[in-house]
């Protein structure tokens, strides 16, 4: 097989694993776009505060310690114990869900009926809000997140590829540890929305929440669901994008790969998230294959937004989202 | 009745008001935003020396140091506003802390007549202190630093680099594009081949650009990174098993921010530096007794010997040297921000006051001149080790190829000074 063909396989195999990371973060905005018709701008950072949380309660540190500090003249930084990666998720979990609640209670059950264009505003000001509440909560320093994902090059797929073709495919282990996480949180969400009662009624508050109100569903208890719903699918994209790189104020950026596939898939179908993640994915890492040593690479990240603007102009719900039809 | 409780307050008010100290340094700090993990080390170092300048001898000549902490955040406009909102206090110096806010300073500041020393970034070309009267980039540049890391990967491989192949995985930026210009005409002196990989802004997602890599196979890789840039990157060649002890960082790419996220894979990672590393140093040591233990830090006290720490003390100590310099020339303790331009034009600090200032052997002496206005341009390599979590100097200081640069800061220089309508001065 020629060198080129083979070495473009690779990038696809790679682009495909990348997608689904992408895809991760995507979801979260899908989930409360789809239930609350809010495009949630903070998504990102939920994902960095759930990382920040997780890390440091794995490693007991002290929360506000600097504000304790400054204020009471003194030192603490750790309570001097480590939490195993398990308990600590369940945790955080408790963490993300207390948030969810905290948003709904004091931000967003306020601006019922409003236009979509303040709800957004609002998720801007919390994004903020939220950067520098972690930074206050758990300082600014870069942790290292490891709760037990192998990393690194896969021996089975390198020496399988090396047999077959004589050149070692790369695959990164943790790339696929979050392609099977992502596949079975995609079965779980759309198991939870088709076939539970809850998520039966977050479908019908999205449809139409006063018609959903009307017939006694709760529009705080599903908004709070929705959050948390978000804030897990944050912590997992957390875990994965802060395993690859440490847990610092950066990761909060990885919404920027999201939106692309936003704009690929739909705002409004978890499915079109994986898709859209999926193609974006592959075609920037093949764009950069094929065309980034001719233009000076670095293409992936305007690559991407031209991908989905052109499908923006074909399809402006996107691959898989709802048409939007109003009538006069 | 109302007169005199107005002239009450305003008497409260001034009293109120700090009088600020004679020696002000503002410091355009960044310990918030994502670039925060390499902001506090070096704030918390420039801070602690000079608190231990004031606690020990009471200051620099009898006067006390006043740092004006302003935050930045990493960011040009801030930057700026700080700029803006402090060079009216008595400012002797700016350390700007960041390519985008030196670049924005040299106009304002050189107008304004406040030095700026950008340290080791910034325009390279400003060492031409012929164009450049008010701005100074000691001790070390990004053309320094490519060429010295060449130098270094031709030790290693006996003496020659012909038929070699070296990559350079830069941020996509003007700081990340710096060394590329040097690295071809080094590429073509020395006939290996040169292979530049961007990396576009965070650099969150590099595995298009460690796929080319693990194609390409270059003998070395070096690496002009920031932030979260960097440790993806050395996260990314561990996953590729790229042999650590060829991937060589600049100073920007080689703090414990950059190293430590990676874990193991890591160890043997190789960066430049232009200072040394860990806490055998006395000065390091009274920092810790003087100033950490007697809680008069300015952080926590955990980044102590960091490579960051270690580069806010060297900051700190060279612009204490250029004040006590200028003080002795002027024959003032309080000296103006002029002086102070002129002390940094004339800086010499040798080994033997390295030593005398608990600094021994901790950087290559420093030696300005009117027309160098960045000394002694020598970098040397230090490799992480992960599992004691320190850094180790390998080598002495490495000149770089000054035949292959001067020539590059002389055209450059002078096209600036065209571009801005400068007429060179003098330098006798």
């Amino acid at each position: 097989m020629p060198e080129q063909l083979l070495f473009a396989m690779e990038v696809i195999l790679n682009g495909l694993m990348a997608g689904v990371l992408y895809a991760l973060v995507a979801l979260g905005f899908v989930l409360i776009f789809k239930a609350s018709g809010v495009f949630n701008y903070a998504q990102g950072v939920l994902a960095l505060f759930a990382a920040l949380t997780l890390v440091g309660i794995m490693e007991g540190q002290v929360p506000f310690s600097h504000l304790i500090n400054a204020i009471f003249g003194t030192d603490l930084h750790h309570f001097g114990w480590e939490i195993p990666a398990i308990a600590a998720i369940l945790l955080t979990m408790v963490v993300m869900v207390a948030l969810a609640y905290l948003v709904n209670h004091y931000i967003m059950r306020h601006l019922v009926n409003q236009d979509p264009i303040i709800l957004f505003m609002a998720t801007i000001g919390l994004a903020y809000f939220l950067e520098g509440f972690g930074d206050l909560m758990w300082g600014s320093d870069i942790k290292n997140l490891d709760v037990g994902l192998p990393q690194g090059l896969n021996g089975f797929i390198d020496e399988t590829t090396f047999n077959a073709f004589g050149y070692g495919f790369f695959i990164d282990n943790l790339d696929i540890v979050a392609s099977v996480v992502a596949a079975l949180l995609v079965v779980a969400l759309v198991i939870f929305a088709q076939y539970t009662k809850q998520g039966r009624a977050m479908r019908a508050v999205a449809d139409d929440h006063q018609a959903a109100l009307s017939v006694g569903i709760s529009l705080n208890f599903i908004w709070v669901m929705v959050w948390s719903v978000a804030g897990f699918v944050a912590l997992v994209a957390g875990i994965m994008w802060g395993s690859k790189s440490g847990v610092q104020f950066s990761l909060s950026l990885i919404a920027l790969k999201a939106l692309p596939v936003l704009m690929l898939g739909g705002f409004t179908s978890i499915p079109g998230a994986i898709v859209g993640g999926l193609i974006v994915g592959v075609g920037e890492k093949l764009f950069e294959f094929a065309i980034g040593p001719m233009v000076g690479g670095a293409t992936e990240n305007w690559f991407a937004y031209v991908l989905a603007l052109v499908v923006l102009v074909f399809r402006p719900q996107g691959l898989f989202g709802d048409k939007i039809i109003e009538r006069v | 009745m109302k007169l005199k409780m107005i002239a009450a307050a305003a008497a409260a008010l001034m009293t109120a008001v700090p009088a600020y100290a004679d020696l002000t340094i503002p410091a355009l700090n960044y310990r918030t935003g994502p670039y925060a993990p390499s902001g506090i080390p070096y704030a918390d170092g420039y801070s602690d020396y000079m608190t231990l300048l004031n606690e020990r001898d009471g200051g620099i000549g009898g006067e006390r140091i006043n740092v004006l902490e302003c935050e930045t955040g990493y960011n040009t406009e801030k930057g700026v506003e700080c700029y803006e909102q402090t060079k009216g206090q008595g400012s002797l110096l700016y350390i700007p802390q960041s390519t985008g806010i030196t670049y924005q300073l040299i106009p304002k500041a050189s107008a304004d007549g406040i030095p700026v020393w950008s340290m080791a970034y910034g325009r390279t070309s400003a060492v031409n202190g012929k164009v450049f009267e008010w701005i100074f980039n000691l001790p070390v540049t990004y053309w320094d630093g490519a060429s010295v890391a060449v130098k270094y990967a031709m030790e290693q491989e006996g003496g020659s680099l012909e038929g070699k192949k070296i990559a350079l995985v830069y941020h996509n930026s003007a700081y990340g594009k710096e060394p590329i210009r040097t690295l071809e005409a080094l590429a073509a002196k020395h006939g290996f081949e040169f292979v530049p990989i961007a990396v576009d802004h965070p650099g969150q997602e590099q595995k298009s650009q460690w796929l080319q890599i693990r194609r390409e196979r270059p003998d070395y890789v070096f690496m002009w990174g920031w932030g979260v840039m960097n440790s993806v990157a050395i996260q990314e060649a561990a996953n590729i098993r790229y042999p650590m002890d060829k991937f060589i960082g600049v100073w920007w790419s080689g703090s414990e921010a950059d190293v430590v996220p990676a874990g193991e894979g890591a160890n043997g990672y190789k960066s430049l530096t232009f200072h040394g590393a860990g806490t055998d140093f006395p000065a390091l040591q009274e920092i810790k007794t003087t100033v950490i233990d007697a809680g008069k830090n300015a952080g926590d006290g955990s980044k102590w010997g960091e490579v960051g720490y270690n580069r806010g003390v060297y900051a700190a100590a060279m612009t204490a040297e250029a004040i006590r310099q200028a003080q002795e020339k002027t024959g003032n303790a309080a000296i103006t921000a002029a002086d102070m331009r002129d002390a940094l034009e004339n800086l010499t600090v040798s080994d033997a006051r390295f030593e005398e200032i608990g600094l021994g052997g901790f950087a290559p002496a420093v030696s300005q001149t009117c027309g160098a206005h960045s000394t002694p341009r020598l970098a040397a390599v230090q490799q992480w080790n992960a599992a004691d979590k320190t850094w180790t100097v390998l080598t002495d200081y490495i000149e770089p190829d000054f035949e292959i640069i001067d020539p590059l800061i002389q055209e450059d220089s002078m096209a600036y000074a065209t571009e801005a309508g400068i007429t060179p001065r003098e330098c006798n």
